[in-house]
């Protein structure tokens, strides 16, 4: 019996002395809550992982139940509360901007400036991924939605060009009706239908309105004319919708496109991994144009991976982790697998297919000009509870529980108010 | 042990005696004390956490400084926005039907397949397990299932036109006004099963003594069941009530595989309001408060039915 007690003890004593050395260095892991589990975006972090194994830190995944982003947060709002921290986790606008508000993320401000990040990253990124002047996160990569997606066969058939302005591209709509093809595949959840919405505003009432009413969210624009003009066209463009579309997944939707069953899609960049997926090549299968009236813009949303406020001894592998994803090597090899654009404008863009590096230009340009807005739909141009009554009117409109668009016009400042 | 055999003088027996009917008489309570600690703490407990947070003005976290009832006036307000509708008159709107429809179909289903079964028939054995097999899934399942058997392009719209009925029409799942009714389809044939077997439990527990009596009697079929069996099953209505009732208003995975919301948000059930709120939309206050009302409206139906029933069963 005693000598069970005096091994125990001595094992109880080599258990407590490597807990003891293992907290005198640092710990050589990264522990990451993300939701990119699907194929492809699963195989862009792997790039991510491979890099930090080089430098000699493991990856631990954080679990999350169920899968998806809704579910991440939820997880990753029951972490915090119980004070544990993973080293970083992906996120999305407002999100990182209320947990800094809470106070637990972590300070990059060091490595952001060894890097550059200043110069590098789009202004408009840095208001999420900056709070009070310290930069919190690592943006991985911006989408843009102002997108048209459009089958080349399709388009060939029909006899269709670029349409430049609205009342083109309805006349292209019209000849694909005629042709007796789905003229727009769409997929009726609401921030399918809010994410059209975005560049038919933009489209409508140009680069000036658009900020001041969905980034600023000035009353005088939410209710003006050009506003009601745009849930018109709105109104114009579902028309041209399959009587099927209702509920649709956007993926399903890109699938009629890439079939040949439906000739365009409004959707952001993330559509095209789906072309890529089925070994499409833009310009002879599929082109991409900007949503038209909106060349020059960039509607914008962006996957950012939030730092949080780790203790001494975990710090180095977050900073590991913030260098490595804002490497230029990684935002190229990332984002040519996962559709978008890189998050700082300096990367090269020869990896890229004709679609990104049009991408890659375009948001160049938006930065410079003052052009770079976030969408409302995606969560970008207004917290999440603005965000959402939003979607909630434009989905409404879109499915005949509001009926007009001064109904329509009402009550979006009245949920917009509601919200605040 | 035996006290006859035993030789110790009495005094020295009677507190041992006493200590193991203390410990007798405490051992349910110590038992049942780490349950009921929890249930008070993660029941109840949080019952007046989620009150307290409603008179907050909590959004992505919790915030504790009181703000008053803003959170309710709020809801308030939409209960009565029904043109457009709000998200909450839709929801509690959406929870009348569903709730009224579930309920009432799944008891008449299910005492009716009940009384069919137990008319001696042949294959009752293989018949039982497939109507109280939906049951095993889950509503996750059941969802995922009916929304590409309802859906127009997929399922059964789709299989009868190929068959050459091409003027069959069935898009309720794709109606922003019937959608809800194909919840009430989907949840029916999930539950009308079990509540068949509780049914065809309480059926064989009746006395066939009372039955043959009916019938020398003179008793009709018909008024045997009318008359006398129904009215016998009184406890089974009771509990199927209530399970039909918690499952109504827990049916929120059904509407999200099922409809994901619904067209413009139109199968929005007072659950989903609740999560979307709370979760989605970082107004924690509002969500909290929805779970007050939810709370209240229940135990509005729910207890003066118990107590009305438990109150006769006693007398």
């Amino acid at each position: 019996m005693r000598k069970f007690l005096t091994t125990t003890a001595m094992i109880a004593l080599a258990v407590a002395g490597a807990g003891a050395s293992a907290r005198a260095a640092d710990v050589k892991e990264v522990q990451m809550l993300h939701w990119w589990t699907s194929g492809g975006e699963a195989a862009a972090l792997n790039v991510l992982k491979q890099d930090l194994s080089k430098e000699g830190y493991a990856w631990k995944d954080v679990p999350v139940a169920g899968g998806g982003g809704d579910a991440a947060m939820t997880a990753l709002k029951a972490m915090v509360a119980a004070g544990n921290y993973p080293t970083a986790s992906q996120m999305l606008g407002y999100t990182v901007l209320d947990y800094a508000q809470e106070g637990v993320m972590g300070d990059l401000t060091a490595t952001a400036k060894k890097e550059g990040w200043d110069k590098s990253v789009p202004k408009a990124l840095q208001k999420f991924a900056v709070y009070n002047g310290k930069w919190v996160a690592a943006p991985v990569n911006v989408h843009s939605v102002n997108w048209l997606w459009i089958n080349k066969a399709v388009m060939d058939k029909i006899g269709g060009k670029q349409p430049k302005t609205f009342a083109e591209l309805i006349a292209l709509l019209d000849k694909a009706k005629a042709a007796g093809v789905v003229p727009l595949a769409l997929g009726g959840q609401n921030w399918q239908e809010a994410t059209m919405f975005d560049s038919i505003v933009l489209s409508t009432g140009g680069p000036e309105f658009y900020k001041k009413a969905f980034n600023d969210l000035d009353e005088a624009s939410l209710k003006s004319d050009t506003m009601k003009k745009s849930f018109d066209n709105l109104a114009t463009i579902v028309k041209y919708v399959d009587p099927n579309f209702s509920g649709r997944d956007w993926n399903l939707a890109t699938a009629m496109v890439i079939k040949g069953d439906a000739l365009v899609q409004v959707m952001g960049d993330w559509a095209k991994g789906e072309f890529v997926a089925a070994k499409k090549t833009p310009g002879t299968d599929y082109l991409c144009y900007r949503f038209p009236g909106t060349e020059g813009s960039v509607i914008y949303n962006s996957d950012m991976f939030g730092m949080f406020n780790v203790p001494a001894d975990r710090k180095a592998a977050q900073v590991a982790l913030a260098t490595a994803t804002l490497s230029k090597s990684f935002q190229s090899a990332f984002n040519v697998v996962k559709g978008s654009v890189p998050a700082r404008t300096d990367v090269p863009d020869t990896a890229f297919d004709a679609c990104g590096k049009k991408g890659i230009a375009d948001l160049k340009a938006a930065n410079e000009g003052g052009t770079l807005f976030g969408s409302l739909a995606q969560g970008y141009g207004a917290p999440p509870a603005i965000a959402n009554a939003y979607k909630d009117v434009v989905s409404k409109f879109v499915h005949g529980q509001i009926k007009t668009s001064d109904e329509a016009v009402k009550q979006l400042v009245q949920a917009i108010d509601d919200a605040r | 042990m035996s006290s006859v055999a035993t030789t110790e003088p009495v005094s020295a027996r009677r507190p041992a005696v006493s200590l193991r009917a203390r410990l007798q008489d405490a051992l349910p309570k110590i038992v049942l004390a780490p349950s009921f600690a929890i249930t008070l703490v993660f029941v109840y407990g949080f019952i007046l956490w989620t009150v307290y947070l409603s008179f907050t003005n909590s959004k992505t976290f919790p915030s504790y400084a009181l703000t008053g009832p803003r959170a309710y006036q709020r809801l308030w307000r939409w209960t009565f926005e029904s043109d457009p509708p709000s998200s909450w008159y839709t929801s509690i709107v959406n929870m009348g039907i569903f709730g009224f429809l579930y309920i009432f179909i799944c008891l008449a289903l299910g005492l009716l397949l009940a009384i069919l079964l137990d008319q001696k028939i042949r294959g009752e054995g293989v018949l039982r397990p497939i109507f109280l097999y939906p049951m095993a899934l889950s509503f996750i399942v059941t969802g995922v299932a009916w929304k590409w058997f309802l859906d127009p392009g997929l399922g059964l719209e789709q299989t009868l036109h190929q068959f050459g009925w091409t003027s069959f029409h069935f898009d309720w799942i794709k109606n922003k006004d019937f959608v809800i009714y194909t919840v009430v389809i989907a949840g029916v044939w999930q539950a009308s099963g079990f509540i068949m077997a509780m049914f065809l439990a309480g059926l064989r527990g009746i006395d066939s003594e009372i039955m043959k009596a009916a019938q020398i009697d003179g008793a009709s079929p018909f008024q045997l069941y009318r008359r006398i069996i129904i009215p016998l099953l009184r406890p089974v209505f009771l509990s199927a009530f209530i399970v039909l009732a918690h499952m109504a208003i827990k049916s929120y995975d059904l509407v999200v595989a099922l409809t994901s919301g619904g067209p413009g948000g139109s199968a929005w059930l007072p659950s989903n309001f609740m999560y979307e709120y709370t979760f989605k939309r970082n107004e924690m206050a509002v969500g909290s408060a929805s779970a007050v009302i939810m709370l209240m409206t229940i135990s509005a139906i729910i207890v003066p039915y118990l107590y009305s029933e438990l109150k006769e069963k006693a007398r």
